[in-house]
């Protein structure tokens, strides 16, 4: 049961992960990134880390995509144009990401982690859930908590700053 | 299922955004690739901290998620102000801080 819940959020998670590369218009691309994220949050239950496939779900899923489909509204999809300004750049990438993906691959299959190819430790079974993170974001975490909750404000007032529409007589 | 697979699908992942960041022009779906790799460092947090039985990696998770929403945010902020100054939206074309 276990592994076809793995293998099929795995098929989600990377048909998601190629559909946002190969699709023209990024409206799809975005919907493509919700099936992503979703099948990520299946993965992360899968982990037995409930907190984070929740936040996935609500932050992710919910908050920031609809961001995106506001914005990609707003700007429109428009194609992009055929011009590179690499020559081969269209069969150069192709061939780093995947120099990309044999790199970390023979990091991880080479590593010396004994426990890479067990299923883990047995956990209790409040092992992530909301309460075990929250003691640990307000108890030993509190300083990087606080400083996310800043970088959330400044990244706030920052969009809104960006965004604004330009006041008169002034220059750009 | 062991640890590795979730960590060979999460670099599978991370290439697949590095690519998509290499071969597209659009500024948006330059910003959605970037969310493919940040997720793919995450399901890498949240694997090691199941194969190590400890949750901090999970709290690692949350903060990356923190970061990665404010770079949206930044982001497609910059997207809409480039959008509003009718500049083309191609980071090929938006060459002027090149030099």
């Amino acid at each position: 049961m276990e592994e076809v819940l793995f293998f099929l959020a795995a098929l989600g998670a990377l048909g998601g992960a190629v559909g946002v590369i190969a699709l023209r218009n990024p409206f799809y691309g975005v919907l493509a990134l919700i099936v992503h994220l979703f099948s990520l949050a299946v993965l992360f239950l899968l982990l037995s880390s409930a907190f984070v496939a929740a936040a996935q779900v609500v932050v992710y899923a919910g908050a920031v995509m609809v961001l995106y489909v506001f914005v990609v509204a707003y700007v429109g999809g428009g194609g992009e144009s055929a011009w590179e300004s690499i020559p081969g750049q269209r069969f150069l990438a192709p061939l780093l990401g995947i120099a990309i993906f044999v790199e970390l691959a023979i990091a991880v299959l080479a590593s010396s982690l004994l426990a890479l190819g067990t299923d883990g430790p047995d956990v209790k079974a409040g092992f992530g859930d909301p309460a075990a993170i929250g003691y640990l974001l307000l108890e030993k975490f509190l300083v990087p908590f606080e400083a996310s909750s800043i970088l959330l404000l400044l990244a706030a007032v920052g969009a809104i700053v960006l965004a604004q529409r330009k006041r008169e007589g002034e220059s750009a | 299922m062991s640890i590795e697979w979730y960590v060979v699908l999460s670099s599978l992942l991370f290439a697949v955004g590095a690519m998509g960041i290499l071969i597209r022009r659009s500024p948006v779906v330059i910003l959605l690739c970037l969310e493919l790799m940040l997720n793919a460092g995450n399901l890498a947090l949240v694997a090691f901290s199941r194969m190590v039985g400890n949750q901090q990696g999970q709290v690692f998770a949350v903060v990356v998620m923190v970061v990665a929403a404010c770079e949206v945010v930044v982001g497609l902020g910059l997207i809409v102000a480039i959008f509003r100054r009718k500049l083309p939206l191609d980071v090929d074309e938006l060459r002027e801080l090149r030099g």
